[in-house]
């Protein structure tokens, strides 16, 4: 489990003072259609984008509240991660774009019948944000334009 | 999403953040920041991880739910 304590002093002071919403109440939709019938849609925070195709996050942390809207069939190795953090070892995610965007393991899963479908788009943003209020009210509205317009059945969100 | 009729799962990587936030589903996984699917290059460990969220989808709620993912040996 990863704890605060791995976290720079700054990140620490950071988190204490942070405003960590609750969802209350907690809303529920119940998935329609059988899982291995679902057509699923990968979230992440990690910040991944084409370079040269998708305009780049904004360097100054925290700030950036946009998202990009990536092919499920694009290539993970090509993908830049725009997630600037260094609260965490980005050297793992490096080696393995999987561990945030897990398309590959999501295929082997549409193989093998656990799921009916992977999404055809997958949604990025960049998790070092600190107004997610104005990512709510700004760009959750195209999120969810986006995966209604990929008639997604559910969607998972894998963050960094 | 789940207002706009889309059911989601989410990883927490924090369970202390995770209680808090009650969001509908959550799994919280016992891996660094920056490794929410576990080990770079082990893919039957991803896809273990990515089954219990998924098994999330299937529970009856209310929710929040929010469960431990443990790995197994």
């Amino acid at each position: 489990m990863a704890s605060w304590d791995e976290l720079p002093l700054r990140y620490r002071l950071t988190i204490r003072a942070y405003p960590w919403r609750r969802i209350a109440p907690t809303p529920w939709t119940t998935l329609r259609v059988p899982l291995r019938e679902a057509r699923v849609a990968l979230v992440t925070s990690a910040g991944l984008y084409r370079p040269g195709v998708d305009r780049d996050f904004g360097t100054r942390e925290g700030e950036d509240i946009t998202m990009r809207l990536l092919p499920s069939d694009a290539a993970l190795d090509a993908l830049a991660i725009g997630q600037t953090s260094d609260a965490f070892d980005r050297s793992p995610l490096e080696r393995d774009r999987n561990l945030a965007l897990p398309l590959d393991r999501m295929r082997d899963l549409v193989a093998d019948g656990t799921i009916g479908a992977l999404a055809p788009r997958v949604v990025s943003f960049n998790g070092s944000m600190l107004a997610p209020g104005r990512f709510l009210r700004d760009t959750s509205p195209g999120v969810i334009d986006a995966l209604r317009a990929d008639q997604v059945d559910a969607a998972l969100f894998v963050p960094v | 999403m789940e207002e706009a009729g889309i059911p989601t799962a989410a990883i927490a990587l924090v369970r202390s953040v995770a209680e808090r936030l009650a969001a509908p589903r959550m799994l919280a996984v016992p891996f660094r920041f920056g490794q929410p699917l576990g080990e770079p290059g082990d893919a039957t460990g991803q896809r273990a991880v990515l089954r219990a969220l998924l098994a999330l989808l299937d529970d009856d709620g209310p929710g929040p739910v929010l469960r431990d993912y443990q790995p197994s040996a």
